[in-house]
């Protein structure tokens, strides 16, 4: 008997209620290998506002381009102490704040590497569904032939690669509408 | 298994059926309208990075979070129900161990949050959220009080229905979900434009709980029950022996 899929209502105004207790931007566990990299950004909206009720949760692969997760299947070792998922919420400016060790490469269905990224859902009030998006690194060459940056056009890609401030500090953007709108994925 | 990387084996999991989803711009629902994207959204095959997604485990969920009807402080106020059901995926599958997040305001209608401003009393005894793991059946079970209904900004004499938000991961990045589960016969469910932000009236009606008399415990709570549905798998993947 099959059944769709239920379907998505807002996250509300309120959901830091339910959903804060696993909200936090600590620090990797010392045990955890990689480069640690701090990622700081806005959430705006389509006048350009702050969306100061926004919430982020972050997905990605550990330093060796290995998913916490049964279904990756590769030969390369988990990183006990790191689930590799954050959850993050924006203050009264729209701006968030973690740190987390830069992902390696993980495979790509064409059979290559796809660039380093994070995988991120962006939920609101305002917002029905969740949105989608993808963070990558600067100053990777892979990004040129990335699975994922192939499918969006050229100008818009730059919405999907974060800034480099600081040695291990980086800028990334979240624009829910408007000049400059971050690239969203289907889903 | 075949290839070393395992690149081949990806399966995707299935894209909503039209209708069954809200669109992102939905004008009745006013903080839909500068917030929601206009550009067209880029359709991305699922890779690694979608098919799998968080776990967590039941030391890191803990054990206490089922009762949202008592605090140290004691009782919570209001109408006491048990809102149950399972996580199943498109084909009817038990999804089992996966994290079931709820909240919702108070009996009066008022959430425990800095921002809610709505004249109704807090209740000291009722915090308003919960978390659990779903058992092998996919089943998860929360003992609560029955949400007020409140009021809100979005257009004249605007009441939200009775709800309570629920946030359920499922297997992989590609079947998260958030929803709000509300209870039948409400009459504000008509004129409310989040519930009716999707299309589909079948969907829609799949948001509203069933009373439930196999859970209704005498002397002491009113049953109702909820099941939730994530996405299921493009295709069957062979069992494993």
């Amino acid at each position: 008997m099959s059944r769709p899929a239920t379907t998505w209502q807002t996250v509300g105004p309120f959901f830091a209620l339910g959903l804060r207790w696993m909200q936090g931007d600590d620090l990797p566990a010392p045990g955890v290998s990689g480069p640690r990299v701090t990622i700081t950004g806005r959430v705006l909206d389509g006048d350009g506002l702050p969306v100061p009720d926004a919430l982020l949760e972050t997905w990605q692969a550990n330093a060796h381009g290995k998913y916490a997760h049964a279904e990756d299947t590769q030969d390369k070792p988990l990183e006990p102490g790191f689930r590799g998922c954050l959850r993050v919420g924006t203050d009264a400016e729209g701006r968030f704040r973690f740190t987390t060790v830069k992902p390696g490469p993980v495979p790509a269905p064409d059979g290559r590497s796809q660039a380093p990224h994070i995988v991120v859902s962006v939920l609101a009030r305002g917002l029905l569904r969740r949105l989608v998006t993808r963070i990558y690194f600067p100053d990777e060459s892979a990004n040129a032939t990335d699975f994922a940056l192939s499918l969006v056009d050229p100008p818009r890609r730059e919405t999907l690669v974060a800034r480099r401030t600081g040695p291990s500090d980086l800028v990334w953007n979240v624009i829910l509408q408007g000049p400059g709108e971050t690239v969203f994925f289907d889903f | 298994m075949g290839l070393a990387m395992g690149t081949a084996s990806v399966v995707g999991y299935r894209r909503p059926r039209p209708g069954t989803q809200p669109e992102h711009l939905h004008p009745p629902y006013l903080s839909s309208v500068k917030r929601a994207p206009r550009q067209p959204l880029v359709r991305l095959p699922h890779t690694l990075s979608e098919v799998t997604g968080p776990v967590f485990g039941a030391d890191f969920v803990g054990s206490n979070g089922q009762d949202l009807t008592h605090q140290p402080s004691g009782e919570a106020l209001g109408e006491r129900i048990i809102v149950s059901g399972q996580v199943l995926d498109e084909d009817g599958r038990p999804v089992a161990g996966t994290l079931v997040e709820v909240w919702q305001a108070n009996a009066a209608g008022r959430y425990r949050h800095e921002i809610d401003q709505h004249r109704a009393p807090l209740d000291p005894n009722f915090v308003g959220s919960g978390r659990t793991l779903t058992d092998t059946r996919g089943g998860y079970r929360f003992l609560t009080i029955r949400p007020g209904a409140y009021p809100w900004k979005n257009h004249a004499n605007a009441w939200r229905p009775a709800h309570i938000h629920f946030s359920v991961f499922g297997p992989a990045f590609a079947t998260r979900l958030v929803t709000q589960m509300y209870f039948p016969g409400d009459p504000l469910l008509d004129t409310d434009p989040i519930f009716n932000c999707t299309a589909d009236e079948t969907a829609r009606r799949r948001l509203v709980s069933f009373f439930d008399w196999s859970t209704t415990t005498p002397d002491y709570a009113l049953g109702y029950r909820f099941d939730i549905v994530v996405s299921g798998r493009e295709a069957t993947p062979l069992e494993a022996g």
